[in-house]
């Protein structure tokens, strides 16, 4: 990815943010609670993204007054789910992510069109190139489950970046919890 | 949240943006700095006197003598006297008195002068003495320019290391380094460096704004493979750093990674993940021939196989491989057949390199939430961890065999370090901004600059 397009990404995605305001402003009656879940939805949506990856970048075409939200926007959805994290130098799933995998398998199966990839990424510890592969066996197992689920093989790709894209940048086991994950990204919906 | 203030939250990353596009964009030039941090023992005691200057002229900018005890120093096997100390400044033999540096009680003695031959050309002249012996070991000069008296100084600290240890000097050498600052304002976060072995001339290979890893000096010195997200997927690539030309070797779907020059420069060990039947992909080593751009698999395992690296003789891959559960070093007959493992103390190792006489293993040892660098004696077996770090890793050394250049943390920051392969002296080499990490010595290099 250029500069430029990196530049068109920020823009779409200070769109997204902007649109819902903007939106807001025009309805002054429009309740505080109603503005508290919008904000909360912003994060959400780009908290699901941290890789800065504009998959959901079609998101900005649609309308934020359309009355039905599409499934993958819905914030309490379980789709919104999209981070499943792993234990120290495992890549079994454990059993409280296995919901949110199976909602994602049932999305992949019934949008024949929609396409994920799943990115896997490991803690500091360990060399990078062993952590690729760490990373990779995470997504594997992530992918063989949605498949195993319904998901056709052609929908879910994986890729694996090791250690270097941290959710969060601590040098402990609080912060080193939350790297060892696979994320779910929409790559077409 | 309130709209307000998310309105307001909205307009400083406007303003952010409009900032990171009207600046131009901030450099990245890499400045390393090299120190000694700790007093080394059994250091052989020698006077180094500066060298003195014969010319009509100002003398050269290059400090020669500080550069040659500097590169002596940095080497852990001698400890040249602090200027102040020194008794007397002769420039040639007649005026040496060795009585008076046998009191000081120093081995041995560097002195010489520099000659300028013509406007920016010099003659570096010296001579190294046994002041016990009373005796002159060896003496040169040596013909130099304002453009590579540095490359001349290096030089004569290889004479006096080869002269002294019978050990060959690897002053005149190169490291490669990858430099990483996220808070830069372009595109590029990632850059591939290529600097003398005491830091000097750090030249930029590649800017990249993902992730660099992996690189691996040709046996001839002239160009390093390396694993490339520049596109946001990994890539080998092969760049001849003379010519600042490269190209791209392996890119198959999942991971291409961890490339290993054949001591022979025909030949790459790398690693794919391609996807097998069973729809799992598993990483693998693979060698590549460059000319015939054929590939073959070497280890067929379901377990991650990978950092191969060639032994001298280039007749086996060492590898790490987690078949045992955790990863441990392995090697493969290059000829295929049943993977031996190597190593067995420690609870994890991976990342192996090989000392270039093949008798020494150096590797990442990790257990217990920390790693560092240890070395396995191939030929007596013993396991000795020379460093002290929490999170030490990318070991490399250097083409003498003499030292080990990692990457570590100090203050929060990544730094390299070099480390003998006794454990006994550590240098620090840091850079002004941003982390420093993945290291690779070059081998000996014929051509100069």
């Amino acid at each position: 990815m250029n500069i430029f397009n990196q530049q068109v990404a920020i823009f779409k995605k200070i769109a997204i943010l902007i649109v819902p305001v903007v939106v807001l402003w025009g309805c002054e009656s429009t309740p505080d609670e109603k503005v508290d879940t919008s904000a909360d939805a912003v994060k959400v949506d780009s908290g699901a993204t941290p890789s800065g990856m504009d998959q959901d970048a079609g998101a900005t075409a649609r309308p934020m007054t359309e009355a039905k939200k599409h499934p993958l926007d819905d914030p309490s959805s379980m789709l919104a789910d999209r981070t499943i994290y792993f234990d120290f130098d495992k890549n079994d799933i454990k059993d409280e992510f296995r919901d949110v995998i199976k909602a994602h398998a049932d999305f992949l199966s019934s949008n024949p069109s929609a396409k994920v990839s799943i990115e896997g990424h490991a803690d500091e510890r360990g060399t990078r190139e062993y952590n690729i592969g760490l990373g990779d066996r995470r997504a594997n197992a992530v992918r063989q489950l949605l498949v195993l689920q319904g998901a056709s093989s052609g929908q879910v790709d994986t890729i694996s970046y090791c250690e270097e894209r941290p959710a969060a940048l601590g040098h402990d086991e609080s912060s080193w919890s939350q790297n060892r994950r696979a994320e779910i990204v929409y790559t077409s919906r | 949240m309130t709209t307000r203030k998310l309105k307001k939250l909205k307009l400083k990353k406007l303003i952010w943006l409009f900032i990171a596009l009207c600046l131009p964009l901030q450099s990245a030039r890499a400045v390393l700095t090299i120190e000694i941090t700790e007093g080394v023992e059994g250091a052989l005691p020698m006077a180094i006197v500066p060298f003195a200057w014969e010319g009509a002229n100002l003398p050269p900018r290059e400090d020669v003598t500080a550069v040659i005890a500097g590169d002596l120093s940095r080497s852990g096997r001698f400890a040249p006297l602090p200027e102040e100390d020194l008794v007397a400044r002769p420039h040639e033999a007649a005026q040496v008195n060795f009585q008076n540096w046998r009191i000081m009680g120093v081995d041995n003695l560097l002195i010489g002068k520099i000659r300028a031959s013509s406007p920016g050309n010099y003659v570096v002249q010296f001579e190294l003495f046994d002041v016990f012996k009373a005796k002159r070991l060896v003496g040169f000069n040596i013909p130099a320019n304002d453009a590579n008296l540095r490359y001349v100084a290096h030089q004569v600290s290889n004479i006096v290391y080869e002269a002294l240890t019978g050990e060959r000097g690897a002053f005149n050498t190169r490291i490669a380094y990858v430099t990483v600052n996220k808070k830069l304002m372009g595109p590029n976060k990632y850059f591939l460096y290529v600097a003398d072995a005491d830091g000097y001339n750090p030249r930029e290979i590649l800017a990249s704004p993902r992730e660099l890893i992996s690189p691996s000096w040709s046996p001839d010195g002239q160009k390093l493979a390396y694993v490339s997200f520049e596109k946001n997927y990994s890539e080998i690539y092969i760049h001849d750093i003379r010519k600042g030309i490269r190209r791209r070797i392996a890119r198959y779907p999942g991971h291409n990674g961890a490339p290993s020059w054949s001591p022979d420069g025909t030949q790459l060990a790398i690693v794919l993940s391609k996807r097998r039947k069973n729809d799992r992909s598993n990483f693998n080593i693979y060698i590549y021939t460059l000319k015939t751009k054929q590939l073959k698999r070497l280890t067929k395992h379901w377990a991650i196989d990978t950092y191969p690296i060639w032994t001298p003789d280039g007749k086996f891959i060492v590898f790490t491989s987690d078949r045992s559960g955790r990863p441990q070093i392995y090697k493969i007959p290059l000829s295929g057949g049943r993977a031996e493992r190597l190593t067995f103390e420690g609870k994890e190792n991976d990342r192996p390199v090989l000392s270039p006489d093949g008798k020494y293993l150096a590797m990442v040892q990790s257990g217990g939430g920390r790693s560092q660098i240890a070395v396995l004696d191939l030929v007596y077996g013993s396991l000795r961890v020379v460093t002290d770090g929490s999170l030490d890793e990318s070991p490399s050394f250097a083409p003498n065999g003499s030292m080990i250049i990692y990457a570590t943390n100090l203050d929060n920051k990544g730094v390299l370090s070099a480390v003998s392969v006794d454990g006994r002296v550590q240098t620090f080499i840091r850079e002004t901004n941003g982390d420093v990490r993945e290291p690779a010595w070059s081998p000996f290099i014929k051509q100069q600059p």
